[in-house]
């Protein structure tokens, strides 16, 4: 019998998300699944069909698509969509052309804000849900270090990291108060390799980006940026040229540095990582952008 | 410097990711998890411990590894040496972040396992997050500074610990280097601790350590200082302790979390293993309502599987239609857990707000939300010295011994014979807070004993016997605010028209049968809930039962509400303002509230928190109390209670 007691840390990972998850269904009335389509999300969604199986997951999924979003991105996100059955809402600002707010003149901050945080807030309210899972986790950064696995928001959607409930056992406790929203973050115990790991073990599905081969690329501020569509700005200086380059985040396109390499299959891109200096984030433009910190986003409602 | 192994040890994890990285993700699958928790103050070296263990898991990478040589010889506290403490303070930042006293979780693994830490500050107000930490930890490693010996917080942190239901403790003395690894130090704190361990939990397994964290003594292999120690050091041991045996060996139990219904042919109970093993075929017991069935299949996207086994995310399907719903718990047939709604338990109060005995709480365990009565404590227990003291209540970080009352019965395991299914949370009901922790020791058995007496003459005889509705008609209002003065004159109407009434008065009652209450939050909780009971009593006598009581929390009159028939219980306000109230002073007591010499009078220095949908309110301002009575007299009659 001890061969059942050993669970690896990969299947206690797994069982713990999926006691979230169920937690939150059987005890929130209306939640929903922030769906970024990266690999986190991936993972997430992979879960949530574990976790409710083999009815499908019982809840939408929403996806904050700023329009600056890779091409290949959004053709997994509508496949993997129809794939599975799954509802869909894409949440997305459509003031902004008339604002004239894009990833090249807009401040990193300000457009984080009106094409990533408000739409995210707006979507939440219209609907009206209650709870909504996310894929952040305590390693990523070290804000998150000490937010909860149920991270509670005022009506405005803000985080007070001051005001946060004790967390026991495995024993949640959802009540909320009028008007506010719970966050909540199944994968709190996960690291990059886990994610990774988990990826490779299950076979789960990653949008191709992830996986190096040949993109039009051109070199600016120290990024390597792909030229996803016509609507990419070039400047006089700029040279596109073809590179053999991945991504090891996904955010809009124009602001989203990539990597040379050759790394094409999961085993390479998990060596890639574990060998790389710096940071998961670094090839990402707008966490770096001005002063406002990963805390103060999510105070504001980033997830 | 001893850190040339380390590095060594960091470039040869490189090296084999570069070079066999098939090797390493395979070996890196197959590795268990354990949690566990870091005890000891700042100056115990728990940061230096914790850098040291990332450290020498090879988790630090050339660059970083670079970062931090840096930031020592900068900023460090150890000279030109290696400052651990930075790996973790640095990524902490607490200072900047505000966040200063909460858990923070750590992750890093090895060949072997993947290890989260959860680390916690060990001063005694934050108890509760030690307690939050220790709450999921399979092991605690409790440092003691060599030099200090066992203090009053290593005693606070192994009692916490081990009431928590760790079993394993390491007590790593630390900073051998500074008493240069004098063995009799090191044998004089573990025979300290071992004599203050007698008064802990029996089946506790401690492993004493002497380490030096900043050094590396004993962390992966001893260095030659202290070759007179013969046990494990420290990471092999966390790398190999059992801790998982004990929950397949005992008998099975799943919380159902979530019932899983695609369509009409399928019905499966979602929930993840508590303790035990489940196999297709074993006979289960649904708790509390005792229902048996067997397992059909174990499913899983996965397909189904031969066996569940404790902590995994499973769903069940039975041969039988029974009934089973969120809440309830699956259990091994022949070894089904206890049912009852009364309970002793342990309570760890995390509310900066008292507890308040016979106030109502939520109570929540596994899957499973009830309403709770919590009485009052039977005795603190001093964290430090293990003593105990009697008292009425808890405060924030306090730990007590207390009974509680449900509204209905659950299933559940003692917390000492089973940590996944004997504890629980208290919830606040109005601010949705969690406010308390507890650990369920045992059933009183004065509840599966003391059964309601039938009784052949009932409450509607007893009304109809004076041919009347019973109702409780609950006067609330500040002091002065006319109360009694209202009640009195409705009750000598009453009577004239030939109705049976009794008048509840504060005052009066506070004479006999609520002598021993003063007026602190929890007395006036217990003050409210008597007189509820009493005139429960009355209504089931036949009574129109009027209570004039200042009643001035919301939660109180609630529950009063609530423990009456649906209908009964009419709340009329009797709304006077402060100033007003304050003016008349029939009784001269603002006057001495103001003058300090009443201590939390309400409206003065304690909340009054007015109804917020009154069956009826009054305005003593317009209206006189004749014309209040009336007012009440033509409200009863309008709603049946009286005929015209």
């Amino acid at each position: 019998m001890s061969d059942l007691s050993r669970l690896t840390h990969l299947d206690r990972l797994e069982a713990e998300a999926i006691h979230i998850m169920r937690e939150v269904v059987a005890e929130a009335s209306n939640p929903v699944m922030l769906y970024s389509v990266g690999k986190d999300s991936s993972v997430m969604l992979h879960l949530a069909r574990k976790a409710f199986y083999p009815s499908p997951p019982p809840f939408p999924f929403l996806h904050v698509a700023s329009g600056w979003d890779f091409e290949a991105l959004l053709e997994h996100r509508d496949r993997t969509v129809r794939d599975y059955g799954l509802e869909l809402i894409v949440a997305q600002n459509e003031d902004a052309d008339a604002l004239g707010i894009n990833p090249f003149d807009t401040g990193s901050a300000l457009y984080s804000q009106t094409m990533l945080t408000d739409p995210l807030k707006q979507a939440l309210t219209e609907h009206g849900f209650d709870a909504a899972f996310g894929g952040g986790r305590r390693d990523e950064e070290k804000a998150r270090a000490k937010e909860r696995v149920f991270s509670f928001r005022t009506a405005s959607h803000n985080w007070d990291p001051k005001n946060q409930r004790p967390e026991l056992w495995n024993i949640y406790n959802a009540r909320k108060n009028k008007g506010e929203s719970i966050r909540v973050f199944p994968l709190s115990n996960w690291t990059e390799l886990d994610i990774w790991q988990y990826i490779l073990k299950e076979d789960i599905d990653i949008v191709p980006l992830y996986r190096a081969a040949v993109r039009p690329t051109v070199e600016r501020d120290g990024l390597l940026l792909m030229v996803d569509d016509a609507r990419f700005r070039l400047e006089p200086t700029d040279q596109v040229v073809d590179r053999n380059i991945r991504f090891r985040t996904l955010g809009c396109y124009p602001l989203t540095g990539a990597v040379e390499s050759d790394a094409s299959d999961l085993t390479q891109i998990i060596q890639e990582m574990l060998l790389a200096t710096g940071s998961e984030r670094q090839g990402r433009a707008i966490d770096k952008g001005e002063s406002a910190s990963m805390e103060d986003k999510k105070k504001e409602g980033y997830f | 410097m001893a850190d040339a192994a380390p590095n060594e040890a960091i470039y040869q994890t490189e090296r084999l990711i570069a070079d066999d990285i098939d090797a390493y993700l395979h070996r890196h699958q197959q590795k268990s998890m354990l949690r566990f928790i870091t005890c000891g103050s700042v100056d115990d070296g728990k940061s230096t411990l914790i850098g040291r263990l990332l450290y020498d898991s090879k988790m630090i990478f050339t660059d970083q590894m670079e970062a931090l040589e840096r930031d020592s010889k900068k900023v460090g506290t150890q000279g030109d040496s290696i400052d651990f403490a930075l790996l973790v303070d640095g990524l902490a930042a607490e200072r900047e972040q505000g966040i200063t006293i909460d858990v923070a979780y750590r992750f890093f693994s090895t060949d072997k396992r993947k290890f989260i830490v959860a680390d916690t500050p060990g001063h005694e107000q934050y108890t509760r997050n030690m307690a939050t930490g220790a709450s999921t930890a399979d092991v605690a490693i409790l440092l003691i500074d060599a030099r200090q010996g066992v203090l009053v917080q290593t005693r606070r942190h192994a009692f916490i610990v081990s009431s928590l239901g760790i079993k394993k403790i390491v007590l790593a003395v630390n900073k051998m280097d500074l008493v240069n690894y004098d063995q009799a130090a090191f044998d004089k704190i573990v025979a300290d601790f071992s004599a203050f361990a007698k008064n802990l939990p029996a089946d506790l397994d401690i492993q004493a350590i002497p380490i030096s964290a900043l050094e590396g003594d004993n962390i992966l292999e001893g260095r030659g200082n202290t070759d007179w120690y013969e046990g494990p050091k420290l990471m092999p041991y966390l790398e190999t302790v059992e801790v998982e045996d004990a929950r397949e060996d005992r008998p099975f139990r799943m919380p159902v979390q979530w019932v899983n219904r695609p369509n009409l042919d399928f019905r499966g109970f979602s929930g993840q293993v508590a303790t035990g093993v489940l196999r297709p075929g074993d006979a289960i017991k649904v708790m509390p309502s005792g229902r048996e069935s067997k397992v059909k299949d174990i499913v899983t996207m996965d397909g189904s599987l031969p066996a569940a086994a404790p902590g995994q995310s499973v769903t069940i399907t039975l041969d039988d239609e029974i009934d089973c719903s969120r809440g309830d718990v699956i259990c091994a047939a022949g070894n089904p857990a206890e049912v009852s709604d009364q309970f002793q338990a342990r309570i760890l109060w995390m509310s900066d707000q008292a507890m308040l005995p016979g106030r109502k709480y939520l109570l929540k365990i596994g899957a499973k939300t009830v309403t709770a009565t919590v009485n009052a404590p039977k005795h603190t227990i001093d964290v430090n010295t293990l003593e105990e003291k009697p008292a009425k209540t808890l405060d924030l970080n306090e730990v007590g011994v207390t009974t509680l009352s449900l509204d209905q019965r659950i299933a559940f395991d003692p917390y000492s014979v089973s940590r996944e299914t004997g504890g629980f949370i208290l919830i606040d009901r109005l601010s949705n807070d969690t406010v308390g922790m507890g650990l369920l020791d045992f059933a009183l058995r004065r509840a599966s004993n003391i059964h309601w007496q039938a009784l052949d003459i009932d409450r509607t005889v007893h009304a109809d016997q004076k041919g009347q509705k019973p109702a409780v008609l609950w006067f609330t209002g500040l002091s002065g605010s006319g109360k009694s003065t209202i009640a009195n004159a409705l009750q000598k109407k009453l009577v004239a028209a030939g109705r049976h009434t009794y008048l509840l008065d504060g005052d009066n009652v506070r004479h006999g049968l609520n002598r021993d209450l003063g007026f602190t939050d929890a007395d006036r909780v217990e003050n409210i809930r008597r007189v509820s009971e009493v005139s429960k009593l009355m209504a089931d006598a036949g009574l129109i039962t009027l209570v004039s009581f200042i009643s001035p929390f919301r939660s109180e009159r609630r529950m009063a509400r609530n423990m009456m028939q649906d209908g009964e219980f009419v709340e009329i306000h009797v709304d006077t303002p402060l100033a007003v109230a304050e003016e008349r002073d029939v009784k001269g007591l603002y006057k001495k509230a103001r003058a300090g010499e009443i201590k939390n009078f309400t409206g003065i220095d304690s909340p009054y928190e007015p109804p917020l949908q009154p069956e009826i309110s009054i305005n003593t301002v317009e209206q006189t109390a004749e014309n209040a009575a009336d007012a009440i007299l033509e409200w009863l009659q309008s709603n049946g209670f009286i005929q015209a």
